[in-house]
């Protein structure tokens, strides 16, 4: 018993047919190849697999294929756009905010949130608004500064930093 | 297989619980699909409640304020009504988990599933909060301490749904505090927790005052021979050291992997100490 699914992925609509109890987090890795999305934990504790729903921060390893229905879903591979880097992602880059790579997706998808709701954060906000992502690496001085480079770059239009 | 539905209105939420009885109930999905997988296949199918427009959002009468079940952590954290009235509870829900778990977590979840170590829970005793449950059948409201009965345990028949959390407006307290001890600041489950809420004058005597504990007994710890100690006094040393002599004796804790019972015991009355000094002149 597969149930018809609509929602739209990174702009662009998805329909498929899918086990509604499938987690989102294979769905989109397994089912759709965006293997951008990682799984740490498996039990929504690190971050890893954190995705844009309807531009709030979601964990994609607790949530069901069901609850993607009718929802607008950003992926890592759907946050930058026409094929430039999101400030997020260059900050990241400017600022080497990148050990291992495996937390960066999630990391990155959390600042992106974040900065929506927190446009001009603290260093102190900023920590507590990426408490959920951890950084196997340690690396979290780095990103956040990223994550502070970001804002102000966001602030600027775009082109600062 | 198993089915995952996501009504959006409670009367499609009943329709399908006519069909499916024994279907599990969840909202954001923070407690059940973590206990929950990769047991899923064996324990469906399951009705999503987050999208049930009569259980979301935070609104007011003359004399209470209903938080649907089914609003967010992090909705009830931004909501005006919430951190005028309830900043006890706002308080507590800024504890939870982190940014992405307070925007699936729900009230109601943290309420059914009952932890002890559920953050919201201490407030919600503290302010006389309601419950209210609503079946094909009928309706029915309780206290909340009633509602929970043992860890992980709650009054909830099959096929009914918790609908809302109604706490009272009147409370009459001007001085509050929530503090939580647990093994970081984010993610983390507590290991003990203390909710504290009272009138007090301006010199800082207490009128009334309430007490919650969470992770130390089976249930939210509360005490009325502890409450009361406060009463007429300041929160002064000699006062505050009666009132951890009462909490060492009352609570019940466990030792778990995160803390020993006895850990949980000390830190538990050492959490009142904290408030030396507190509620003057506010």
């Amino acid at each position: 018993m597969k149930r018809k699914i609509s929602f739209l992925l990174n702009g662009s609509p998805v329909a498929m047919e899918v086990d509604p109890s499938r987690r989102a987090v294979d769905v989109l890795r397994e089912d759709l190849g965006l293997t951008g999305t990682k799984e740490g934990c498996g039990s929504g504790e690190c971050g890893a697999c954190s995705i844009l729903v309807d531009d709030v921060v979601k964990l994609s390893c607790i949530m069901t294929a069901a609850q993607l229905e009718g929802r607008k879903i950003v992926t890592i591979e759907g946050v930058g756009q026409d094929g430039e880097l999101h400030p997020v992602q260059r900050s990241f880059v400017e600022r080497g905010a990148i050990q291992c790579g495996f937390c960066t997706p999630g990391m990155v998808i959390a600042a992106v949130g974040f900065l929506k709701e927190n446009p001009d954060p603290t260093r102190e906000e900023i920590r507590a608004g990426m408490s959920g992502n951890i950084c196997r690496c340690t690396g979290y001085e780095k990103i956040i500064d990223a994550v502070e480079d970001a804002a102000a770059k966001i602030r600027g239009g775009g082109s600062g930093g | 297989m198993v089915d995952v539905r996501v009504p959006s209105s409670l009367d499609e939420v009943f329709r399908l619980l006519r069909e499916e009885p024994s279907a599990r109930l969840f909202a954001g999905g923070t407690d059940v699909m973590v206990r929950s997988f990769p047991d899923t296949l064996r324990r469906g199918p399951f009705l999503c409640l987050e999208r049930v427009e009569e259980l979301r959002g935070v609104n007011e009468s003359a004399t209470e304020v209903r938080i649907g079940a089914a609003t967010r952590l992090s909705e009830l954290i931004a909501s005006p009504l919430v951190a005028d009235r309830f900043p006890l509870l706002r308080e507590a829900a800024r504890h939870i988990g982190a940014p992405a778990v307070r925007n699936m977590g729900t009230l109601g979840g943290n309420v059914c599933t009952a932890s002890p170590a559920g953050d919201t829970l201490p407030p919600l005793y503290i302010l006389d909060a309601d419950v209210e449950l609503r079946s094909l059948t009928g309706q029915r409201r309780m206290p909340i301490s009633a509602f929970i009965t043992g860890p992980g345990l709650t009054q909830l028949e099959e096929g009914e749904v918790l609908c809302a959390v109604v706490i009272g407006k009147a409370q009459g307290f001007n001085f509050h505090h929530f503090e939580k001890v647990g093994q970081r600041k984010a993610m983390a489950i507590s290991i003990a927790s203390l909710a504290f809420a009272a009138r007090t004058g301006g010199d800082g005597t207490v009128v009334k005052a309430r007490c919650a504990f969470g992770s130390v007994a089976p249930t939210v710890f509360t005490s009325r021979v502890l409450d009361d100690t406060f009463s007429g006094k300041t929160l002064d040393r000699d006062v505050l050291e009666r009132a951890a002599a009462i909490i060492r004796e009352g609570v019940d804790p466990i030792s778990d992997i995160r803390a020993s019972m006895e850990y949980r015991r000390q830190v538990a009355a050492n959490l009142i100490m904290r408030l030396e000094g507190a509620g003057k002149d506010r």
